[in-house]
């Protein structure tokens, strides 16, 4: 069936802190040169900030360059950070740290990240930006030079098998001159530009972490708006990286989550288990008794950094946010350099598309002109870091402590990042964790939490979690690894049951809340996460 | 005949919806909001008898805040011509809707009247009958087919036991069942045409209507949870605990 088509000047993918920035921000210059743009920006969640979790404590640096009164347009910046602490928990105890100077948050914010994208996007509207939520892009258009000619959505209404079932409805194609990937971590096009162009020869590979998020309504009296808490240790194994955060927002709402590396290397963790576990700690459990937990999800972080940012253009497109990358670490922020990048694309795009048709169709002088903003020094100075905690959380927090404090990021070494879908040891070679059941007042299982997140998928369409070779789950990862997938994965979505000739593997797509672990953390590489209908997902409230 | 349809901004359905800490109703902050299912089907049953030739112009009306233009605005992408938003932040009950829609009605003078059989949100299922009887008009309501002829509708409606059809007299008011129809996907460029498509905004004072609420809420609470279930070892320990426990024989 043939597609229609649309023809923009720029089309974004994915409507986060980078895709909204860079959406505003090429908005507003051609306001100043008195140009007409037309920008079109499309969202896979089912509107703009269901798809959007983060912790999420805001650095205003790259909010304060774009929208300078933000304060007066009612940007949902609410709970400035009051107090900061870092503690190292035992299984029993908890010892205060000193908290390094990336960790300290003052003049930061603790807001929902969902809602400050919620807000971006009625900005970039107001400036005429036409976003559609509902949609995902599901593959990316070239033209016969090879070059990006934009993005096509996926099909509406095909059944489980592929057919077309009754209200079918074909994707359509977004033409750009110029269009920007700013798919967040993993983004699904964004691994085939990868290959296609080349784009992560000579960097290290990407790394990346897991984050598990609840938002509790907590009992007033022990609610300081305000405080913010990261902890390192307890429950994980020192060689584990691994560590959680408390941020008091408005409103009597505590965000707690917790972030595993995902080069852990038992395939009986369970990163879900993990933060259960994490909130019965004896300094941490009160906080949630006579509370009540009102939200859930999960979602991946690039953690590799500085070493690990590939090539950022390509003819007709390039990279923004953390589909490329741009997370600092020690900070665990993002928003502010996703925003950024996205933000520095902008300038770089509509400088290209003003030189006209003579100029070339790849917008080269976005890295260059990324090399000179804060965002590069940045990253540069922690790059560090993460690699350290190949010597396990004792080594790398004395390692970081040197590189932070004696050499201020300068260190004239750069240390290096092995994939993490490598670091797995074969189950026989590793202890199976004994995790206490939930007790469904402060821990749960994994189907009542994915049900806090409000996910759906029409249930009658292809599975969207797709195998290279369907023999390798039973033949490698239950046979080597004990099915890893069953745990990694914090909805449940992977399910070893016994069938006909032993175990096979169900994969209920349902659940997926679209963070990208399995594609990610799968040993062999062998499952490839595409984008199911738009729409589907979860819908994250205040998230 | 001109259709006219009525709209809700409801929770959406895929939404876990959650009262207020303090009981004093749902929770919807930031919580993602869309057309109420019931009433997509009533605008897509519209749009199937606008494509079936029997309807000129469809006409969406919502109630509500200016938000509820959104909801409009989706109405519009799946087909229907244009929309009617009643502006108001005050809380609207089901009387005062069908009142303002009566108001709406008396303008526009539809030949048929669509609704939503009930929202998902407060589940009143009254829009509907009270608006018939405002208006004087029959009713056909639990719609799960409708079949238009010259002046008169054939509605069927799944009730108790099997399948019951009225004829109705146009002009009339039907409210949609699930299975009446499943709603198309909106389409890209249907949502770029809909932003253009004439909304206009009128008021409850405006209309001349009363909208004060004549129901108080006392109070939103949260189901209790289901106590765990046990297990009987024979048939006599589970009529003891039926006679004795749970009373019921």
């Amino acid at each position: 069936m043939e597609r229609e088509a649309m023809e923009f000047d720029v089309v974004i993918v994915g409507g986060g802190p980078s895709g909204l920035a860079a959406a505003i921000r090429l908005k507003q210059l051609a306001a100043e040169h008195d140009v007409e743009l037309a920008v079109c920006l499309i969202e896979k969640g089912s509107e703009i900030g269901a798809h959007i979790l983060s912790g999420a404590v805001l650095e205003p640096r790259a909010l304060n360059e774009l929208i300078p009164d933000w304060k007066a347009k009612g940007a949902p910046l609410n709970t400035p950070v009051t107090e900061d602490s870092f503690r190292f928990l035992t299984a029993t105890r908890s010892f205060t740290l000193p908290t390094p100077p990336q960790m300290q948050n003052h003049g930061n914010y603790i807001v929902s990240l969902g809602n400050v994208c919620r807000w971006l996007a009625q900005q970039a509207e107001a400036l005429g930006v036409d976003i559609y939520p509902g949609f995902a892009a599901a593959e990316v258009l070239y033209h016969e030079d090879g070059s990006v000619k934009g993005v096509a959505t996926g099909d509406m209404g095909r059944t489980r098998e592929g057919e077309e079932g009754p209200n079918f409805a074909p994707g359509m194609e977004l033409h750009a001159r110029q269009t920007i990937f700013a798919e967040g971590c993993r983004g699904s096009l964004t691994k085939t530009l990868f290959e296609r162009f080349r784009l992560r020869e000579g960097v290290d590979p990407q790394v990346y972490g897991l984050g598990i998020k609840e938002l509790w309504e907590v009992d007033p009296a022990k609610h300081h708006a305000g405080r913010v808490t990261h902890t390192v240790g307890w429950p994980v194994d020192a060689s584990t990286y691994g560590g959680s955060w408390l941020y008091h927002l408005e409103g009597n709402l505590v965000s707690v989550g917790y972030v595993v590396g995902l080069n852990y290397e038992n395939p009986y963790l369970s990163p879900f288990e993990e933060m259960q576990r994490f909130k019965t700690h004896p300094s941490i459990r009160d906080l949630f008794v006579g509370g009540r937990r009102v939200s859930y999800g999960a979602r991946a972080i690039s953690a590799g950094g500085f070493q690990s940012i590939p090539k950022l253009t390509f003819p007709g497109g390039l990279l923004v946010g953390d589909t490329a990358g741009f997370l600092n670490l020690p900070k665990i922020k993002g928003s502010h350099t996703a925003m950024k990048s996205g933000m520095t694309a902008a300038e770089s795009v509509f400088q290209l598309l003003r030189a006209g048709e003579r100029a070339s169709r790849e917008a080269v002088n976005y890295p260059d002109r990324l090399r000179n903003t804060w965002l590069w020094d940045e990253l540069y100075r922690v790059r560090n870091i993460k690699p350290s905690f190949h010597w396990g959380l004792w080594g790398a927090m004395a390692y970081s402590a040197l590189d932070t404090y004696l050499f201020r990021g300068k260190a004239p070494w750069t240390l290096h990042h092995t994939p993490d879908h490598a670091s797995l040891k074969p189950a026989a070679q590793c202890q199976p964790i004994d995790y206490p059941k939930p007790d469904g007042q402060i821990t749960f299982d994994r189907l009542s939490s994915v049900f806090l997140s409000n996910t759906n998928h029409e249930e009658d369409q292809p599975c969207h979690l797709t195998l290279k070779d369907p023999s390798v789950p039973t033949r490698l990862n239950l046979a080597l690894y004990d099915g890893p997938e069953q745990r990694y994965c914090p909805a449940g979505v992977y399910e070893y049951l016994e069938g006909e000739g032993g175990k096979q593997l169900r994969i209920n797509a349902q659940n997926c809340v679209h963070c990208k672990t399995c594609d990610i953390k799968d040993p062999s590489q062998n499952i490839h996460w595409v984008t199911p209908e738009g729409g589907g997902g979860p819908n994250y409230p205040n998230m | 005949m001109k259709i006219l349809v009525a709209v809700k901004r409801a929770i959406d359905y895929n939404v876990k919806a959650r009262p207020k800490s303090d009981g004093s109703g749902v929770e919807l902050a930031n919580v993602k909001m869309s057309m109420n299912p019931f009433d997509e089907i009533a605008v897509e049953e519209a749009i199937r008898l606008q494509e079936a030739g029997k309807g000129q112009e469809i006409v969406v009306v919502s109630i509500g805040p200016s938000a509820c233009q959104e909801t409009l605005r989706t109405a519009m992408a799946m087909g229907a011509d244009r929309g009617i938003l009643v502006e108001t932040g005050e809380e609207v009950q089901p009387l005062a809707v069908a009142k303002l829609l009566k108001a709406v009605v008396d303008r526009e003078q539809p030949g048929l009247v669509i609704l939503g059989k009930q929202a998902i949100d407060d589940d009143s299922n009254q829009t509907g009958q009270m608006l018939a009887g405002l208006l004087g008009w029959a009713q056909g309501t639990f719609a799960a087919k409708v079949e238009v002829s010259a002046d008169s509708i054939e509605v069927k409606r799944e009730i108790d036991g099997g399948l019951q059809t009225l004829a109705l007299k146009l002009p009339a008011v039907v409210t949609a069942d699930l299975r009446l129809n499943e709603p198309r996907y909106v389409k890209l460029p249907n949502i770029m045409k809909a932003k253009k498509k004439p909304l206009d905004t009128l008021t409850p004072a405006e209309l001349g209507v009363d909208i004060a609420p004549r129901l108080k809420l006392i109070k939103a609470s949260e189901p209790a949870g289901r106590a765990g279930g046990v297990k009987v070892a024979d048939v006599q320990e589970l009529v003891a605990k039926l006679r004795n426990e749970a009373k019921v024989i």
